[in-house]
């Protein structure tokens, strides 16, 4: 039996943090590929330090559903959870390239699979594509268009910076779209300034973010010049300085994300038969949408 | 009364005849095995001891057919261990043998957990169906209830309470009514609880077992990092505060085993609830910490000018938010003292503009300390 646990930051606050995690946990259910997928939060209910009791199966994979390596998922998540003998080391990881580490959970007695987190697979840039796809209402979207990638910046965690400048060079590489930038909340190149770090017109801009909040549906809305006040809601596409803003949200609100997560568990060992594929087919944004 | 009349199904003897040749069974008052010499089965159950070929076997007694149905909707459909001790506290399994139970199962047997009502009830096969719903709809028709099927809408009914507000405690007793899982399986049942109250049944079933690990506070401060180490320094005394302000019975239907320490039980009441708390939860520890910073200020002597009746009213806006009553009161009671004319007459009376209580400003010319966290002693 295998059980998949999906681990996440949830809040006190913000009833819509857990969303995506519940949204994803109920995409892969329904795919059959596990036998029971259970989720777990920092700060809402089952408690990561009871999360794993509530699992049945003999072999038990955890994903953190987090942007980056860092505190939450070196330190707070493998104390939550009891894994003996954790080690950050144990991930060989430059920062960005954590897969998974197999520990005893003390909880249950059990060994678990504890995988890297889902914002730095490289599936994830897939995500950010199909953000732009599913923004913009064009699934061939690419030509004409600027791609901004937005994060923190390194204020808190220096791996954040990392994981955004990963997914950067990854769209560059594909050569889709005109331009590719990374863009920070805190530090240069600023987010506000989003505009004059493009030429083309058009310009998609998708914060590496699990879930909308504060952030992404308050801070960086009004910071790019979108709207004055978040509370009036925002045009997409907004015009600002002659540029067309596409803006995405948080990319952890897109269904594919429910894939990284699958791919992380199966990286980790798990048969997930052809569950990858089947997601994929199934959250495709249906083309002839907005936009054309 | 009507009697569930049980029936075998040729499924159900097949597992029973297969289950006997792996062993013998012996469940929940049923025990049985199988003669290879003599290709009989003996079965026995309180009332009755009976051996019969395997041509009989679909022909036993209602009482011996009740107790193979019941063996084979535990074992065989129900799955895990803490389900089938759920399902069995469901149905007050330890308080009566199974014709008795079955016959209570006809009209249905109710059970609380939480602000939910659970009612059991069985087919002729043995199979139970399990209808949920918030307690204070416990006499609703069923139709004038907004109907589920899959058990994991539970999760976003109990997202927000009746008004609309986020329920960042799934335990508080705030869970709003109006819905209903009218028939739900034995598994269905256990994730609807699961997502309605998530970890209780399992945490229940520890400690029935005499397995529930307990977080209490001083584990829980020396686990703490990040911004959450400030809780080390909230006094004791506050810990108690704390758990009377944030774990009450009408706070939380969770009920407190946690204490200071294994040796350093609170004075707090620690509720009545049937699932444990195990540890401080997340919001506890994260108001824990904004009490820390509060306690580290010291007290200073302020004084007011009040009449009797004004220092009455305070505590009774302290008492009406305290205890959640302030849309209780009525527009025009005036009379008391949370009312809100009332409370807005002791604003201009008594707050100037500046907001401050009397006239008498919260950090006086001549002291300084207080306000400024970094420079407030530390009772820890």
């Amino acid at each position: 039996m295998q059980s998949l646990v999906i681990v996440a930051h949830g809040s006190h606050l913000n009833p819509d943090s857990a969303t995506p995690t519940h949204t994803h946990a109920d995409t892969i259910r329904a795919t059959g590929a596990f036998d029971e997928v259970r989720t777990g939060f920092w700060k809402e209910e089952p408690s990561l330090r009871e999360v794993l009791r509530t699992a049945r199966g003999d072999e038990i994979y955890v994903v953190p559903l987090f942007i980056s390596e860092g505190y939450f998922t070196e330190r707070v998540i493998p104390r939550e959870l009891r894994l003996e003998g954790w080690d950050p080391e144990l991930w060989e990881s430059d920062g960005i390239s954590a897969d998974t580490a197999t520990l005893v959970a003390s909880d249950i007695g059990t060994e678990v699979h504890y995988c890297g987190p889902v914002g730095t697979h490289e599936a994830m840039t897939d995500v950010l594509i199909r953000r732009g796809e599913s923004v913009t209402g064009d699934p061939s979207v690419g030509d004409g268009f600027g791609f901004a990638v937005v994060g923190h910046g390194t204020e808190r965690n220096e791996n954040s910076a990392k994981a955004i400048e990963y997914h950067t060079e990854r769209i560059r590489e594909t050569g889709r779209f005109d331009e590719v930038k990374a863009l920070y909340m805190d530090e240069e190149p600023e987010v506000d300034d989003v505009t004059e770090h493009f030429e083309s017109d058009d310009i998609i801009v998708v914060p590496l973010f699990i879930a909308d909040g504060f952030h992404t549906q308050e801070d960086i809305p009004e910071d790019m010049g979108l709207t004055d006040d978040y509370r009036k809601g925002y045009d997409v596409p907004a015009e600002v300085d002659g540029h067309r803003i596409w803006y995405g949200g948080a990319v952890g609100t897109e269904e594919l994300t429910a894939d990284v997560i699958l791919e992380r568990a199966a990286d980790a060992g798990a048969d997930i038969g052809d569950a990858v594929a089947r997601i994929r087919q199934q959250t495709k944004p249906t083309t002839g949408a907005a936009g054309d | 009364m009507s009697v569930v009349e049980p029936a075998l199904s040729e499924t159900q003897l097949a597992a029973f005849r297969e289950q006997l040749v792996d062993g013998e069974i012996d469940h929940d008052g049923l025990a049985a095995e199988y003669d290879a010499d003599e290709d009989t089965y003996h079965i026995e159950t309180p009332d009755q001891q009976t051996t019969v070929s395997a041509d009989e076997l679909g022909r036993v007694a209602a009482e011996q057919a009740a107790y193979i149905t019941n063996w084979y909707f535990y074992t065989q459909q129900v799955g895990t261990e803490i389900k089938q001790a759920f399902c069995q506290w469901l149905e007050l399994a330890d308080e009566r043998p199974v014709p008795d139970r079955y016959v209570a199962l006809e009209s249905g047997v109710d059970r609380e957990w939480g602000q939910l009502i659970i009612t059991t009830t069985v087919s002729p096969d043995g199979t139970r169906h399990y209808d949920v719903r918030h307690v204070d709809d416990s006499d609703a028709a069923a139709d004038a209830l907004t109907t589920h099927t899959d058990p994991f809408d539970a999760r976003d009914i109990g997202t927000v309470d009746a008004d609309g507000r986020y329920r960042p405690l799934r335990t508080a007793p705030s869970l709003k009514q109006g819905w209903i899982f009218p028939d739900l399986t034995a598994a269905e049942v256990y994730e609807a609880v699961e997502a309605f109250y998530p970890a209780t049944i399992v945490n229940w079933y520890r400690e029935g077992r005499d397995e529930l690990d307990i977080d209490h506070w001083r584990d829980e401060q020396d686990r703490q990092s990040g911004i959450y180490n400030l809780i080390t320094v909230l006094p004791d005394e506050a810990v108690d505060w704390a758990a009377a302000a944030c774990c009450d019975d009408s706070q939380c239907l969770k009920r407190r085993e946690w204490q200071l320490s294994e040796d350093e039980p609170l004075d707090a009441d620690g509720g009545d609830g049937v699932f444990p708390c195990r540890g401080p939860c997340s919001m506890v520890v994260a108001a824990g910490r904004e009490w820390a910073k509060l306690e580290r200020q010291k007290t200073q002597t302020y004084e007011f000018e009040l009449t009797p009746s004004e220092k009455e009213q305070l505590e009774a806006v302290i008492d009406a938010v305290a205890d959640d009553e302030i849309d209780e009161i009525r527009e025009a009671d005036v009379g008391d003292g949370a009312n809100r004319y009332r409370v807005r007459y002791l604003r201009e009376k008594r707050v100037d503009e500046d907001g401050n209580l009397s006239g008498t400003p919260t950090h006086p010319e001549d002291v300084h300390d207080g306000e400024d966290e970094d420079h407030g002693d530390s009772d820890g």
